[in-house]
């Protein structure tokens, strides 16, 4: 655009100006002229289709599935409603919800100041969220002792597992995956062919079926009198494959820190695991942090995985309360029940995905600097 | 250094190999080795006496026993007097049948949706953009059982059969189409076919290596057009248009007939495609937009015009950089087909990592097969895309 031109489109009025970005965008020759009216129809026909579903035509009171079985009825709202509690918690006792909503509380408090670039106290939230946290919400939401009644994992379930499933794999799976990065860099040939085995391994199969191996051939691995949770040996599972994918992610980041750093640390007279964390990996791991965002909206979209060997996270609860509760079967449940579910894993994989693109951004204005 | 140590000498020179980095090399990697070794020995010994204990049998005898169930899909011959070792060889083809047409629809959309978000009609680019960000976020296995219970529900019952041009029936045991039926003369089409194409294959050599001596453009285009259609048609008609078709016709339970595709498949391929095709248009706009922008402004001040400078400069050096990761997104969808097994389409994991698992018990043997199988696939790729960079590297000067 020259100068001149600019000048008059700066010129002229609100209504000339949306005319011009009009004719520029969405008609610029029978072509666009042509997609963009397609695309209208496109647009409306989904919207008002959506509309009408969710709103206009869905049912928002009843009991049980028969009010949601009127012909061509929409949305069956109620099913939500009454299950909410389900859905969020699982079958965890009623009277001890508290436990999970403190947990939440005592997370949210050491992320959100994480998470915000200017708070301070970084060193001591990272310290909290690792090491007194963990500790007092596993006291709280399992219980036993300081007369917290005991729930056994079993009965833990909807968003709350899936939850506990993503932070601890995110959690678990960054250390391993750090460790196999620098093993796969390694000038050691051994410790480089184990970790070039093990990423390899995990990363060629499907999380399927490490899933089952996890749940099926774990407790065969173990001594005859050593249990495992099924909760754990799906922990396990998720964490090791997640730490696979994440490896690679930091090897690249590994990968673009100039020789001289490496060198300058050796120079220095640094010992490995001081060249490595006080050199390298702070540097690395800055470079490649919406790759590690990526890994961990992955992992959280995969919990949904663990459905398939029987435990009840938020898509295999809503699963579960479709295909098996007949009280609420009608045309509409499924359908409401998968939309439900879609919204709350969109938000947060969404959320964590504009969090990743913000901090690119003004990490990437950092290094103009 | 060894002026500012402030020990006694002797000492020192004791202990100094534990400080030499080869040594400590050398001590680690061996108490790594041993730690693994360590633990696959600890899984075998335990394994061992666990199936010992529980009497589950070991080997891989049980590939050549009766495995006595039906699959709904099968692309070789299966009976349920069939063996093991037959359901794994069903439930291959079925997972490469998904992740062969998946691959397929998943790139053309991609490439559709990609292009789309860096359309000049700001609509489109919109639309794409809102596609991308909603399917991308959500997880796969939630879009797999979401189609396959609203098309359980949305299709009719065989009774009321919907009834489509072309023969095409549509229930809610799945999209009935008509199968071609083989009938003589049909392979002499097909050699024409083949023949036609080696023609134009030729052809185009000969054409670009005009081009390259001397410069002139010919266009080959219509040459091949006609050499590709034109003998297959004379030869179909001169045999009478030997071909025909078994429409799928109502029976008494259901549509009898014709090729079936269940709704199984349909879900998945629906959910696999539009699942892979947000992260494929993803790549294909990047590699797009990897493009330096002068490339597009010498070409055009070269004179090309906009179809041949996106024919010519850009798309070619987008390839190079879409490539790779597109590879990455197949094989993923080659692994996502593994989802199957929640929504009963009899691919490998379902029918044999599953089914077979079952009834055999004998879960080391059947996983390790499984993963065997998928690794495979993957380090067969893997291999493929080695040798495709090194000849696709730049060259540079």
């Amino acid at each position: 655009m020259t100068h001149e031109a600019h000048k008059t489109w700066m010129d002229a009025g609100p209504i000339a100006r949306s005319v011009d970005w009009l004719r520029a965008n969405l008609f610029s020759s029978w072509g666009n002229t042509i997609l963009t009216l397609i695309c209208l129809v496109l647009v409306w026909n989904i919207v008002v289709g959506f509309l009408d579903w969710a709103l206009f035509s869905a049912v928002f009171i009843g009991s049980d599935g028969s009010a949601c079985n009127a012909q061509d009825a929409g949305a069956c709202w109620p099913f939500i409603g009454h299950k909410l509690g389900l859905f969020m918690y699982g079958r965890y006792p009623d009277a001890e919800r508290w436990r999970v909503n403190l947990t939440y509380v005592l997370a949210v408090a050491g992320l959100v100041p994480l998470m915000i670039p200017r708070a301070p106290g970084k060193l001591w939230l990272s310290i909290y969220l690792l090491t007194v946290f963990p500790i007092v919400g596993l006291i709280l939401v399992r219980g036993g002792v300081f007369g917290l009644p005991n729930v056994p994992t079993e009965l833990w379930g909807g968003l709350f597992l899936t939850l506990v499933v993503a932070s601890v794999g995110i959690v678990a799976s960054f250390p391993i995956g750090i460790l196999l990065a620098l093993g796969r860099r390694s000038e050691l040939p051994i410790v480089r062919w184990v970790c070039i085995g093990f990423i390899e391994f995990v990363r060629g199969v499907p999380l399927v079926t490490v899933l089952f191996m996890a749940s099926v051939m774990l407790p065969l691995f173990l001594p005859p009198d050593v249990t495992f949770d099924k909760l754990l040996r799906a922990l396990i599972g998720v964490a090791l494959f997640s730490a696979a994918y994440l490896a690679e992610v930091i090897r690249g980041g590994l990968q673009a820190i100039p020789r001289g750093q490496y060198e300058a640390a050796d120079a220095l007279g640094l010992s490995y695991p001081h060249k490595m964390g006080l050199i390298v990996l702070p540097q690395a791991l800055k470079l490649v942090i919406p790759g590690i965002v990526n890994s961990f909206i992955a992992l959280f979209k995969d919990t949904s995985l663990v459905l398939i060997i029987g435990l009840f996270d938020l898509l295999g609860i809503v699963q579960q309360s479709i295909s098996s509760d007949a009280k609420w079967f009608s045309p509409q449940t499924a359908a409401t029940g998968y939309f439900f579910a879609g919204v709350i894993f969109w938000i947060f994989c969404f959320g964590m995905s504009r969090y990743s693109a913000f901090l690119e951004r003004r990490l990437a204005s950092g290094e103009r600097l | 250094m060894a002026s500012a140590r402030t020990g006694p000498p002797r000492q020192t020179q004791s202990f100094a190999w534990l400080y030499d980095p080869r040594t400590r090399g050398i001590i680690l990697q061996i108490a790594l080795l041993v730690g693994v070794a360590a633990f696959f020995i600890e899984i075998a010994l335990n394994t061992a006496a666990n199936l010992k204990a529980q009497n589950i049998a070991t080997g891989f005898g049980f590939l050549d026993r009766t495995a006595g169930f039906d699959i709904s899909q099968t692309l070789i011959p299966y009976k349920s007097t069939s063996t093991y070792g037959q359901v794994f060889w069903v439930g291959l083809a079925n997972t490469l049948l998904v992740a062969a047409i998946g691959i397929v629809l998943a790139t053309m959309l991609g490439f559709t949706v990609g292009l789309a978000r860096l359309s000049s009609n700001w609509l489109v680019a919109r639309l794409a953009t809102v596609y991308v960000e909603i399917v991308r976020n959500v997880p796969l296995l939630l879009q797999l059982l979401a189609w396959y219970f609203t098309l359980l529900i949305a299709l009719p019952l065989p009774e009321a059969a919907l009834q489509l041009p072309l023969g095409i029936g549509v229930t809610n045991r799945g999209l009935y189409l008509p199968a071609p039926v083989w009938q003589q003369g049909l392979g002499a089409v097909l050699i024409a076919l083949l023949v036609g194409i080696a023609v134009s294959v030729a052809i185009g050599k000969w054409a670009k290596r005009k081009r390259l001596a001397t410069g002139a453009q010919v266009s080959a285009f219509w040459f091949c057009f006609v050499a590709i259609v034109l003998p297959p048609l004379l030869v179909f008609l001169a045999y009478g248009a030997p071909l025909s078709f078994d429409y799928p016709k109502p029976g008494r339970f259901n549509l009898e007939g014709g090729i079936v595709l269940l709704p199984e498949l349909i879900a998945l391929l629906l959910g696999l495609t539009l699942y892979t095709a947000a992260f494929i248009a993803e790549i294909v706009r990047s590699g797009i937009e990897a493009v330096p922008r002068g490339q597009k402004e010498a070409a055009a001040a070269l004179g090309l015009r906009p179809w041949q400078v996106q024919r010519l400069v850009v798309i070619p050096q987008a390839m190079r950089v879409i490539i790779p990761p597109l590879t990455n997104q197949y094989l993923n969808l080659t692994k996502n087909s593994s989802l199957a097994v929640a929504i009963g389409y009899p691919d490998l994991v379902s029918v044999f990592a599953g089914t077979v698992l079952n009834q055999t018990n004998q879960a080391v043997e059947v996983i390790l097969i499984t993963m065997g199988v998928y690794l495979a696939i993957s380090l067969l790729t893997a291999l493929l895309m080695n040798w495709f960079n090194a000849r696709m590297a730049l060259v540079e000067r």
